[in-house]
């Protein structure tokens, strides 16, 4: 891979639920402002090590972390983190659209107000450019009081994105985002993660590999909590050097 | 997505047309240099033909990438494939363009007859007119056109059967000319070849707008030996 | 053949309820109504006009009390018990069984719990806070279920969104769970609140029975429903009993009325 920075190093790292180990030494490197994405069959653990980028799996019962995460060379698992700032930088989109039972421009102001902007206008400001940079803005910019459920799902999603846009994150974690949605959504919000990538590191776990084929510049392969392959995009889709890589992407496993 | 995708199939689009271009210009060049005896230009011809096979290998390349990677159907996998198939047969037309200008660059001096070069010319410029043709009716999505450029070929066919007589005539009325006689037939055949290869490419064309393969020119027949 | 056996079946058992609960009211309504003279309720109660209106504002004292001290207590339980205790703690499963167990004790034990702790041993005597005190006990296993319960059922999903965007635990508890699950909290409460209301025999040996207006925290008094079986009981004043009767009842639809609109309209703001 040619010489880029890297946002985040992951060195070493283990994981285990209780006893059982889920990620087995991993080591990769995200590349900034480019979107790499996860693949592989259910249970591999893509899920597990996209949650250890913003500590997310400090909130599961009986989760240990051994190993190493960089985030622009500062390691976020030691003990000067701050967890509130780190989850602001990493942003993160769950599977199912999750957005509070609020007015929509609530949803997209909470980010914000959490972390001290207080004034009306600058919030204001702040809604109308996360709703634009999530290109939902014209669909909704009559009705930011209404709820945040009354829309549909594909646009629940977008609003989500839009919220974690909000707060400004450096880089953007999307857990398998459109896997709840129908296709025309699901489009929409391809198309959208392949424009902010210009602003925003992305990661994105998908159990779609098309998806993965058309969306992402990098892709990295899991099996059973290991790393087989990560390497550009294009290569993995014509040319993979490993055979497992090769199997799972015929579609001849998993 | 689509939009990165719609960019990418409209960058194959036109990397096709120069390579098409270029193609023509090359086969066009040769052929004058054939009939001028002009050795740089030939030189010129051999030398571009590196230009145009890295041509044909990016367009391979991408769409490669492009099945592999956007998993095309319908519309946008004809276009890939015409791309793909054509690019194919631009090369070989660029390859004889090649072997053309070789042939001028052999000639050293041999015996010549005016009235075949004429007629080679000829040839030249009825190939000129195919080859521009094809390449206007492949940016236009034209395949009626296609069909009728299919059919001009045998005028070129005939026109190559007519130098082959005529070469074989003189040759029987003058030996001194054998050396350059056979070149002039290899060159006819060439020329008769690069007719083929537009052929080719205008099948590809029905093919995308149709979904159609067809034979549009069968040379499979008993007929005009 | 047999789904129309089935239906039939339905339909008597709603009727049997519908018809059950349409009896009683009408049963007190019929002989309770007519008595609902204006002495019943003047300000001052005597042995002649036995007004309920020293019940009615003893009820809300004892109502407002119990509520100001069990709301507060019992919600920051249910708090803890989900967002902040490691379930599988011992302690932790122990307070949840205890708070299980606490709601299926019948009420007269706690009344003598009562008459025995707070009115005999701490010496508060027969008393509004002695009474308070023992709803409190009653009402607060009801609070801190329903409490739990409405944390429970605002899911993980939106507690995750909320410390995905870098908020704390209390912002996310107080600012994104508290209002999802508010609508089952004050059911919750309602619900509690209607228990109370309709308690006889534990407020009879705490609360005493006294016909004043109680006039500190320490005096006696006796609620709506107290009122009505010390009128039944004497046998002097039965048609005053079921006049009595007729505002308790009253009193309840209200409140079961009111829980279920806020509910609605809660949860109807939330969709």
């Amino acid at each position: 891979m040619a010489t880029k920075t890297s946002k985040i190093k992951v060195q070493d790292l283990k994981l285990w639920y209780g006893d059982f180990q889920a990620l087995h030494g991993l080591d990769l490197e995200v590349p900034e402002k480019k979107i790499t994405a996860f693949i592989g069959p259910s249970g591999c653990g893509k899920s597990t090590f996209i949650k250890t980028l913003n500590r997310m799996n400090d909130l599961v019962e009986n989760c240990r972390i051994e190993g190493k995460v960089e985030l622009d060379g500062k390691d976020i698992y030691g003990s000067k983190t701050d967890i509130n700032q780190l989850r602001k930088k990493v942003g993160m989109v769950f599977q199912q659209p999750n957005p509070f039972p609020k007015s929509i421009y609530d949803n997209i102001a909470y980010g914000p107000r959490t972390h001290g902007i207080k004034k009306k206008a600058e919030l204001d400001e702040i809604v109308e450019r996360s709703l634009k940079q999530a290109a939902i803005w014209d669909e909704v910019k009559d009705y930011l009081d209404r709820n945040a459920l009354s829309i549909s799902g594909g646009q629940q999603q977008r609003i989500c994105i839009a919220r974690a846009l909000a707060v400004e994150p450096e880089v953007l974690l999307m857990d398998e985002p459109t896997s709840a949605l129908d296709p025309i959504s699901t489009a929409k919000i391809e198309e959208l993660v392949s424009q902010l990538k210009q602003d925003y590191t992305i990661v994105m776990v998908t159990h779609n590999m098309q998806q993965a084929s058309r969306v992402s510049d990098e892709t990295a392969f899991f099996l059973n909590g290991h790393i087989i392959e990560h390497a550009d995009t294009r290569k993995i889709f014509t040319n993979p050097d490993q055979e497992e890589t090769e199997n799972y992407i015929s579609g001849r496993f998993g | 997505m689509r939009r990165a995708y719609d960019e990418e199939l409209e960058q194959l689009h036109r990397k096709f047309y120069q390579m098409g271009c270029k193609v023509n210009e090359a086969i066009y060049k040769s052929i004058k240099a054939f009939v001028k005896h002009d050795k740089e230009l030939a030189k010129g011809v051999i030398d571009e033909d590196k230009e145009i096979n890295q041509f044909e290998h990016d367009l391979e390349q991408a769409c490669i990438e492009l099945i592999a990677l956007q998993q095309p159907v319908t519309t946008d996998l004809r276009k890939i494939v015409t791309v793909m198939k054509a690019s194919a047969d631009l090369e070989r037309m660029g390859d004889h363009a090649v072997s053309i200008s070789k042939s001028t660059i052999r000639v050293k001096g041999n015996k010549r007859n005016t009235m075949i070069e004429g007629m080679i010319s000829d040839a030249g410029e009825k190939i000129k007119k195919m080859g521009e043709d094809v390449l206007k009716a492949y940016v236009e999505y034209d395949s009626e056109k296609a069909v009728e450029i299919a059919k001009y070929d045998y005028l070129v066919d005939s026109l190559a059967h007519d130098i082959k007589e005529a070469c074989i005539a003189e040759m029987k009325k003058d030996p001194e000319l054998v050396l350059g006689a056979t070149d002039y037939m290899m060159a006819s055949t060439y020329i008769e070849r690069i007719g083929d290869y537009i052929t080719n490419i205008s099948e590809w064309i029905v093919y995308f707008e149709t979904g159609e393969i067809q034979e549009l020119n069968t040379h499979n027949s008993y007929e005009n030996l | 053949m047999g789904s129309k056996f089935l239906r039939g079946l339905v339909y008597l058992a709603s009727a049997i309820t519908f018809g059950m609960l349409g009896y009683v009211i009408f049963f007190i309504l019929i002989n309770g109504v007519r008595y609902l003279t204006p002495d019943l309720f003047a300000w001052k109660y005597n042995s002649s006009n036995v007004s309920m209106m020293p019940a009615i504002i003893t009820t809300l004292y004892l109502v407002g009390g119990t509520l100001l001290i069990a709301t507060p207590i019992g919600v920051f339980t249910g708090f803890y018990l989900v967002d902040y205790a490691n379930r599988k703690n011992p302690i932790v499963k122990a307070i949840s069984m205890a708070t299980d167990t606490l709601a299926a004790v019948p009420s007269i034990v706690y009344g003598l719990f009562g008459f025995l702790f707070f009115v005999t041993f701490l010496g508060f005597q027969f008393s509004l806070l002695a009474g308070i005190l023992t709803s409190v006990i009653m009402a607060l296993p009801l609070i801190i279920r329903a409490t739990e319960e409405a944390l429970i059922s605002t899911g993980r999903p939106i507690r995750e969104a909320s410390y995905a965007l870098g908020a704390g635990k209390l912002r996310t508890i107080f600012t994104v769970v508290l209002p999802v699950a508010m609508p089952g909290i004050l059911s919750g409460v309602i619900l509690a609140s209607g228990r109370v209301i309709g308690e006889t025999a534990a407020l009879l040996y705490t609360l005493g029975s006294s016909t004043n207006l109680p006039s500190s925290v320490f005096s006696s008094g006796r609620t709506l429903a107290l009122h009505m079986y010390v009128l039944s009981s004497e046998g002097f004043h039965v048609n005053e009993a079921y006049a009595t009767a007729v505002v308790l009842l009253l009193f309840v639809l209200i409140l079961n009325g009111l829980s279920t609109l806020v509910s609605s309209r809660l949860s109807k703001g939330g969709k």
